[in-house]
C-alpha cells in the first residue's frame, strides 16, 4: 500500500509534483499515467526518498520508505535501466545490492534466471542491451521478493518480444497479491494491463479509477470503414447520428455507431465495404485530450501532432 | 528468455517474511566491500599507486646515490671540484632522511589516491548506480559510513603496503651508498607508517570532495588543486616582508606541507609542524571535506 498526502515538489520555479493525494492498493496494477514531464518520475523518487517532498507526506505501508526495516523485501523498484556500474557483473552488480537487506547470495541466481540472463551473469553491463539492463533492473528490483513492485516507464525502448515479457511479468506479479505500480505515458499499455488508473497531468492528479471506469468514462465508439461509394455512406451515417471524418488512405472514421451498427447500415442500402473495423485509438485520443491541457511542453507543436504521437504508441 | 517461467518461479514468495531487526550497517559494509572490489578501475589504480609510489621513490633514491658518487669522486654534478668533507656531509644528511627519500613517490601517490577517493562516490552519480543503491538502502547516513569505511579501509592497507614496499626498495637501492636506514631507527617506523596513513587522509579527503561535487572531474580537480596545487604555490610565493609572521607560518598550514609532516623526516627541519600535530592538522583538513560531504549526501535529493 504506497499512500500520497498533499505531495508537492518544487525544483526552482517548477512545480513537479502539485498537490497529489493518491492510494495504490495491494494485489494490483495499477497504472501511472501521464504525458511526458507530468511528475510521474518524480512521484516515484518521491516515494522512494531519493528526493524530498516539498511538502505533503508519502508512506510505503504507513511508513516512510526509509523507515522500513528491509527496504527491499518491501520495495522493489526500477526506475530506469541506466542504474547500474556498466564496469560491474551483473551478477555482482546484484550481490552488492543484495548485502545492503542480508539477503541470501542463492536468491541472486533465482532472479538472474528469472529474468533470463543466467548466460550473462557474469557479463560487466555496460555491454548489455536496453532489454538486457532493464531485465538487469528488474532482477534487482525482485532480490527481495518484495510486496510492492514500481516500475517507471518499463517497455520505453523494448521491441516487442520484451513489451510482452514486461506485460506478463506484472500480470503474474500482480497475481501471486502483490502490488504492481506502473508508470507509462502510453494509454495503450495501460489498456493491456493496469486495473486501475491513476493519472497526472503538469504534476495535478487528473483521474483515479478503474481502467473499464475510465474506458466507459472517456471511450468514443469509432469504426473505420472503406468503401467506393464514400458519399452516400456518409451521408447515411449523418443521417444516423454519427459524425463522420477522412481517415488517412481514404478511410473514413464514423463516431457514434457501432461496427455492426455501420455494417447493417451498409446491407440494407446496399453500399459494398472493402474495411470495417472497430477502433480503440479513440481511448488513447480520450486520454490525449484529458491530459492535452497539462502537457508541459505543447507550445509550437503542429497541428496533427498528438495523433502522431498516439499513433507512434500504437506501434511501441 | 524466461518468458514462460515466470509464474513458477515467484509464486510462493522464496524467501522468508520479515526477519528480526533491520538492514543496518554491516550489511552494507559488505555491500560497499563487494562494490569496490568488483570493478576493475580499483585494481588499476591501486597497482597505478604502488607502482608510481616505488618507481619514483626508487628513482629518487637511485639520484641521490648517483649525487654520492659525484661528490665521492670529488665533484658535483656540473663538474666543479667540491671541498673534502662535502661528500660526507652530504651522505650525513641522506642517511638522516633515507626514510623520506624513498618514500618521496608519495607526492605523485597522492594524486592517484585522490581519484580512486573521488570514483568512489562519484562514479556511483556518473552511473546511475546512486539511485539503485538508495533504493536498496535508503539510510543515507548509514550508506555513506559504510562506503567511507570500506574505502578508508582499502587506502589504508594499500597505503600502508605502498608505503613499506617503497621504503624496502628505496633503502636497498640507498645501501649501495651505505646511506640507508632501517625500521629500527628512530622515527624510522613512524615516518613509513606515517606514508600509510597520509594516503588514507588524502583518500578521505577527495572522497569528501566527492560527496560534495558529485562530479568526477570536479571533484579529482578541486583533490589535486588543494593537495598539489597549493604545495606548489607555497614554493613559488614569497615571503611577506619581514615582522610579524614569517612565510613559514603560512606554510605549515598548506594541505600537504601539513600532512607530509608525518612522512618527512624531522631532522631536514622543513616542516614546521611536529609529525602528529601535522597529521593531525591534517585529518582535520579530511574531516571537514567528509562532514561536508555527509551534510550533502544527507540532505541533497539524489
Amino acid at each position: 500500500m504506497i499512500e500520497a498526502r498533499g505531495l508537492t515538489k518544487r525544483y526552482g520555479d517548477t512545480l513537479a509534483v502539485d498537490n497529489l493525494s493518491f492510494t495504490v492498493a495491494p494485489g494490483r496494477i495499477t497504472g501511472f499515467l501521464g504525458p511526458n514531464g507530468a511528475g510521474k518520475t518524480t512521484t516515484m523518487r518521491l516515494i522512494l526518498g531519493l528526493d524530498r517532498p516539498t511538502s505533503g507526506t508519502v508512506t510505503v505501508d504507513g511508513k516512510p520508505f526509509g523507515q522500513l526495516a528491509w527496504p527491499m523485501r518491501e520495495v522493489g523498484a526500477l526506475l530506469d535501466a541506466k542504474a547500474v556500474h556498466g564496469g560491474r557483473s551483473a551478477y555482482n552488480h546484484l550481490l552488492c545490492v543484495a548485502q545492503t537487506n542480508n539477503l541470501p547470495n542463492r536468491r541472486i541466481g533465482e532472479v538472474l534466471e528469472l529474468v533470463g540472463l543466467s548466460e550473462v551473469a557474469r557479463k560487466r553491463s555496460k555491454g548489455f542491451s536496453l532489454g538486457m539492463g532493464q531485465r538487469l533492473g528488474i532482477a534487482a528490483a525482485l532480490l527481495g521478493d518484495p510486496k510492492i513492485l514500481m516500475f517507471d516507464e518499463p517497455v520505453n525502448g523494448l521491441d516487442p518480444e520484451g513489451i510482452l515479457w514486461i506485460r506478463n511479468l506484472m500480470k503474474a506479479l500482480a497475481s501471486e497479491g502483490r502490488t504492481v505500480f506502473v508508470s507509462s505515458h502510453l494509454m495503450s499499455e495501460m489498456e493491456n494491463t493496469a486495473d486501475h488508473l491513476i493519472v497526472i497531468g503538469r504534476g495535478k492528479l487528473i483521474s483515479d479509477c478503474t481502467t473499464s471506469e475510465f474506458i466507459a468514462a472517456n471511450s468514443q465508439q469509432s469504426v473505420r470503414v472503406r468503401t467506393p461509394q464514400r458519399e452516400e455512406l456518409v451521408a447515411l451515417a449523418s443521417a444516423a447520428g454519427a459524425t463522420v471524418r477522412d481517415d488517412a488512405g481514404g478511410a473514413l472514421v464514423l463516431l457514434g455507431l457501432t461496427a455492426a451498427q455501420v455494417g447493417d447500415l451498409a446491407f440494407e442500402n446496399g453500399i459494398r465495404l472493402h474495411e470495417l473495423a472497430a477502433a480503440h485509438a479513440s481511448l488513447e485520443q480520450a486520454f490525449m485530450e484529458l491530459t492535452a491541457s497539462s502537457v508541459e511542453f505543447h507550445a509550437g507543436l503542429p497541428a496533427g501532432a498528438g495523433r502522431e504521437s498516439a499513433h507512434a504508441g500504437e506501434v511501441a | 528468455m524466461a518468458t514462460t517461467a515466470t509464474h513458477e518461479a515467484l509464486v510462493g514468495g522464496k524467501l522468508a517474511r520479515q526477519p528480526a531487526g533491520r538492514a543496518g550497517f554491516l550489511g552494507t559494509v559488505r555491500s560497499e566491500f563487494t562494490k569496490i572490489r568488483s570493478v576493475r578501475s580499483t585494481y588499476w589504480t591501486l597497482l597505478a599507486l604502488v607502482l608510481a609510489c616505488v618507481g619514483i621513490g626508487a628513482l629518487f633514491s637511485w639520484g641521490q646515490t648517483q649525487r654520492l658518487t659525484h661528490l665521492d669522486s670529488g665533484r658535483n654534478f656540473r663538474g666543479a671540484h667540491v671541498p673534502p668533507g662535502v661528500a660526507a656531509a652530504v651522505a650525513a644528511e641522506i642517511h638522516r632522511s633515507a626514510a623520506s627519500i624513498s618514500l618521496f613517490g608519495l607526492l605523485i601517490g597522492q594524486l592517484i589516491i585522490i581519484v580512486l577517493g573521488a570514483l568512489t562516490i562519484t562514479s556511483e552519480y556518473s552511473t546511475g548506480m546512486i539511485r539503485t543503491s538508495l533504493t536498496a538502502m535508503p539510510r543515507r547516513g548509514t550508506v555513506y559510513a559504510a562506503k567511507g569505511v570500506v574505502f578508508g579501509a582499502v587506502a589504508l592497507v594499500t597505503g600502508l603496503v605502498t608505503s613499506f614496499l617503497a621504503f624496502f626498495v628505496g633503502q636497498a637501492i640507498l645501501s649501495s651508498q651505505h646511506v640507508s636506514t632501517t625500521l629500527g631507527q628512530p622515527e624510522v617506523l613512524r615516518t613509513v607508517i606515517g606514508g600509510g596513513l597520509f594516503l588514507a587522509a588524502c583518500g578521505l579527503l577527495s572522497y569528501g570532495i566527492g560527496a560534495v561535487l558529485r562530479h568526477t572531474a570536479g571533484a579529482i580537480a578541486t583533490g589535486i588543486g588543494l593537495m598539489f596545487v597549493l604545495w606548489i604555490l607555497s614554493q613559488f610565493l614569497p615571503g611577506p616582508p619581514s615582522g610579524w609572521f614569517g612565510q613559514a607560518d603560512i606554510d605549515k598550514w598548506i594541505p600537504f606541507n601539513a600532512g607530509s609532516a608525518i612522512w618527512e623526516h624531522q631532522a631536514n627541519g622543513l616542516n614546521p609542524f611536529s609529525p602528529w600535530i601535522g597529521f593531525a592538522v591534517f585529518s582535520a583538513y579530511a574531516a571537514v571535506a567528509v562532514i561536508g560531504g555527509l551534510v550533502v549526501f544527507l540532505r541533497r535529493d539524489a
